[in-house]
């Protein structure tokens, strides 16, 4: 039952002629004797944003690294760009999937500039080239260029920071943006606020985003599909108006707290 | 005062030692950080390889230095005389504080970071270069201010193996008794120890709190390489005015006696020919300075002919001193060096009491001796313990049985001890000035224990066919210097704190 409705997603996304940015097929990841993915299959299609939900410890960070082949499936095959990640040199394909990760990581021996300019500069890019594109990249997550540009990371705010872990990931302009709960460190109001700028960022850039978070909420905020993950494979993927509707036992879970939060504001209903 | 007036008496030969002590210092550190830092790399990469070696940087540290000089003195490639093996040491020593604090700098990283570079595709170097090198470096270069720091402080020992710096006015001093040039060499130690501190732990802090300016690091980086690499073009500058292929290099034992000796050897080449000379004095015991010779690190110094035939050749011990000097000539004929001339006294290990114990015992010969032996404490140097003609040959030819063991302690502080009471019996030179200045009783080898003692110049063979001019000048020494002669001077530097140099000049000014 569950294959049929990951099927449906892929042949739905076909069907408009989109070539598929990434694909699983029947994969399987074990971890320390723990199957963490069995039998995995789905088709995210080029420019969608694919928000996958489940709880700690449901294989969400594994499906990120298994397609910039951090990991490599034990089972099955994942292709990016219609080729195999065995086959993939490995640097070459992770400098196309720009990565952002709720601690950030930004080094904090660089600047913000040079933070940005880190995949640009590992793809030879001259400093002329990188400048303007650094001051592009902070202006698109609304920072000031001029103000921003030579400040360390430990002089930021955590939105800030965030944002320049955006920046970062966009930096080499690459076809793909992993995001691995990438708000989830973010006061209540500030996270509404980047999600607002993170769906206007994406009408521009178009990218093939794979996002990654326990909260449905944030899920719904960003998708353009949303996939839940559950028992090492998906219990349901789709627009976010197909999940909401689903009574899945596997689904009910993750939707009642944006339940309640709705009975609470809206007690009449 | 004295110690600046000493400086400024010295101040040529001073430079020249601070340079080199800068210039071993800095080499070895330089040595020790492009190794340390590949293994100290390799240790955080594979603990299973890392962990022996940094278990093995501790075991060399654990090692005191002067005994660490011992062992690879006699070891091919590294060993030898000189600025070669004091820099090997001190690599050894300064490789731990640096292998470790490597270690601990990259696994501190937060593994986030890591994380985060490997994702966006850098190689596995690109993340070291890049990421974990710059993240670690002030706390690699904490390991490099105390390397560089136990590296002032250990290269002052370096001066017993002949490596030069500032150790050899400590070493100079002990053996004259003498604390202005003991002082004449710490201070400036210590305070080359606290200039390299200060200067890293500046280039450290600025490392760790670059604050603002992400340019800092590379700014602080580069300033710390440009101390070392000053230090390193300084300390050789320095370095080279002593050193040089055409100089006729002098060495000596680490005695007062021997200091003299060379500086009269040096000065005599240098009054009778045009031979540039490069001192080498205070080297260590005969051992070293017979294997220096030999391998050419010192071209000639002044050996006593019966410690060559016992102490060198292993010959047994006889009493005919023209017989062994002829002997111990051709054994060093076969060996490539040439004994020249005897220089005309004789210094014989001296068996000494204190004047009061001898007029109260009554007691003037060795074989006398024997009946108070078991009430007496005896001090002796430690070849002298060691020696074939040496302690255990004279306890049995005489029935010597003290009331302990002996006490093996440094020739520089025996009559000292003996004056001071704390022990009765020591073993000295019968050429010491100190003899006389304390009152000691020399008393007389009755049973002929002890060989003849000429003193005499063991020279390069080589050396002195490729420069005719410098037997000509050595041949004004010969006969030249008698017991008397020996002690007075020996007494000027010891008793009177006077400068070798100065004296041996005195010397040759009066003799002529």
């Amino acid at each position: 039952m569950r294959g049929r409705d990951e099927l449906r997603y892929s042949r739905a996304v076909n069907a408009q002629g989109q070539p598929s940015a990434i694909r699983f097929t029947d994969v399987h990841v074990t971890r320390g004797g723990i199957p963490v993915l069995r039998g995995f299959t789905l088709d995210i299609a080029a420019g969608d944003t694919l928000a996958l939900v489940g709880r700690s410890g449901a294989g969400k960070s594994t499906i990120l690294k298994l397609i910039n082949r951090l990991l490599l499936p034990d089972a099955g095959d994942v292709s990016v760009e219609s080729r195999s990640t065995r086959n993939w040199d490995p640097f070459a394909l992770r400098r196309r999937a720009g990565y952002v990760m709720q601690e950030v990581g930004l080094f904090p021996h660089l600047s913000i500039a040079e933070n940005i300019a880190t995949v640009p500069r590992l793809l030879g890019w001259d400093d002329r080239r990188i400048a303007s594109r650094v001051a592009e990249l902070l202006e698109l997550v609304g920072l000031n260029a001029s103000g921003f540009a030579d400040r360390r990371p430990d002089q930021l705010s955590g939105g800030q920071r965030q944002r320049v872990g955006v920046a970062r990931a966009l930096a080499a302009d690459p076809p793909i943006l992993l995001m691995d709960e990438p708000f989830g460190a973010l006061d209540p109001v500030t996270r509404a606020e980047i999600h607002r700028e993170f769906r206007h960022i994406q009408e521009r850039v178009r990218k093939t985003v794979v996002l990654v978070t326990h909260d449905m909420a944030e899920a719904f905020a960003l998708g353009t599909h949303v996939g839940v993950l559950a028992d090492g494979a998906l219990a349901i993927v789709g627009p976010p108006a197909v999940v909401a509707r689903s009574d899945d036992a596997r689904v009910r879970p993750l939707l009642e707290p944006l339940l309640e939060a709705t009975t609470v504001l809206r007690p009449e209903r | 005062m004295s110690l600046l007036n000493f400086w400024r008496t010295h101040a040529a030969e001073f430079t020249t030692l601070l340079g080199q002590h800068v210039l071993l210092v800095a080499a070895s550190t330089l040595v020790a950080i492009l190794a340390g830092v590949p293994l100290g790399i390799l240790a955080a990469r594979r603990p299973r390889i890392g962990a022996p070696i940094v278990w093995l940087a501790n075991v060399v540290q654990t090692i005191p230095s002067l005994a660490m000089f011992g062992f690879l003195l006699p070891l091919p490639f590294v060993g030898g005389l000189g600025a070669r093996v004091a820099i090997f040491v001190l690599i050894l020593y300064a490789l731990l504080p640096i292998v470790r604090t490597t270690t601990a700098g990259l696994r501190s990283i937060d593994q986030v970071l890591v994380e985060a570079g490997t994702a966006m595709g850098m190689t596995p170097g690109q993340l070291l270069r890049r990421v974990e090198l710059p993240l670690a470096l002030p706390s690699i270069v904490a390991g490099i201010r105390v390397a560089a720091v136990i590296g002032v402080g250990t290269a002052t020992i370096a001066a017993a193996v002949g490596a030069g710096g500032l150790g050899e006015y400590i070493f100079r001093g002990l053996s004259m008794v003498d604390s202005t040039v003991i002082l004449a060499g710490a201070v400036p130690s210590a305070l080359l120890a606290l200039t390299i501190d200060g200067l890293l732990t500046l280039v450290e802090r600025a490392l760790r709190d670059a604050g603002g300016k992400a340019r800092r690091p590379r700014l602080a980086a580069a300033a710390g390489l440009i101390v070392i690499a000053t230090a390193i073009a300084g300390g050789a500058l320095a370095y080279g005015v002593r050193r040089g292929s055409d100089a006729i290099r002098i060495g000596s034992k680490n005695f007062t006696e021997q200091i003299i000796l060379g500086e009269l050897v040096a000065q005599t080449i240098e009054a009778h020919s045009s031979l540039r000379v490069e001192r080498r004095l205070n080297l260590g015991g005969t051992f070293i300075c017979d294997r220096a010779v030999r391998s050419g690190d010192i071209d000639a110094y002044v050996e006593y002919s019966g410690t060559a035939q016992t102490a060198i050749f292993h010959q047994p011990v006889t009493t005919n001193s023209r017989q062994v000097f002829e002997d111990v000539k051709r054994q060093y004929g076969a060996a490539g060096l040439t004994l020249l001339e005897p220089l005309g006294f004789e210094n014989t290990f001296a068996m000494l009491i204190r004047g009061d114990d001898a007029r109260t015992l009554g007691v003037t010969k060795l074989s006398e001796a024997a009946r108070f032996s078991s009430s007496w404490r005896a001090g002796f140097g430690y070849e002298f313990l060691q020696r074939d003609d040496g302690y255990p040959g004279l306890a049995r030819t005489y029935g010597l049985h003290f009331a302990r063991p002996p006490t093996a302690m440094d020739l520089s502080l025996i009559y000292r001890a003996l004056a001071d009471r704390q022990v009765d019996f020591i073993a000295g030179d019968a050429t010491s000035g100190l003899i006389d200045a304390y009152g000691f009783v020399m008393l007389e080898d009755d049973r002929h224990y002890f060989p003849p003692y000429d003193a005499a110049i063991v020279a390069r063979s080589t050396v002195l066919l490729a420069h005719p001019e410098l037997r000509a000048a050595l041949a004004h020494l010969s006969g030249r210097i008698s017991v008397a002669d020996m002690r007075r001077m020996n007494r000027a530097v010891d008793a009177d704190r006077r400068d070798p140099a100065e004296v041996a000049r005195e010397f040759l000014k009066t003799a002529k």
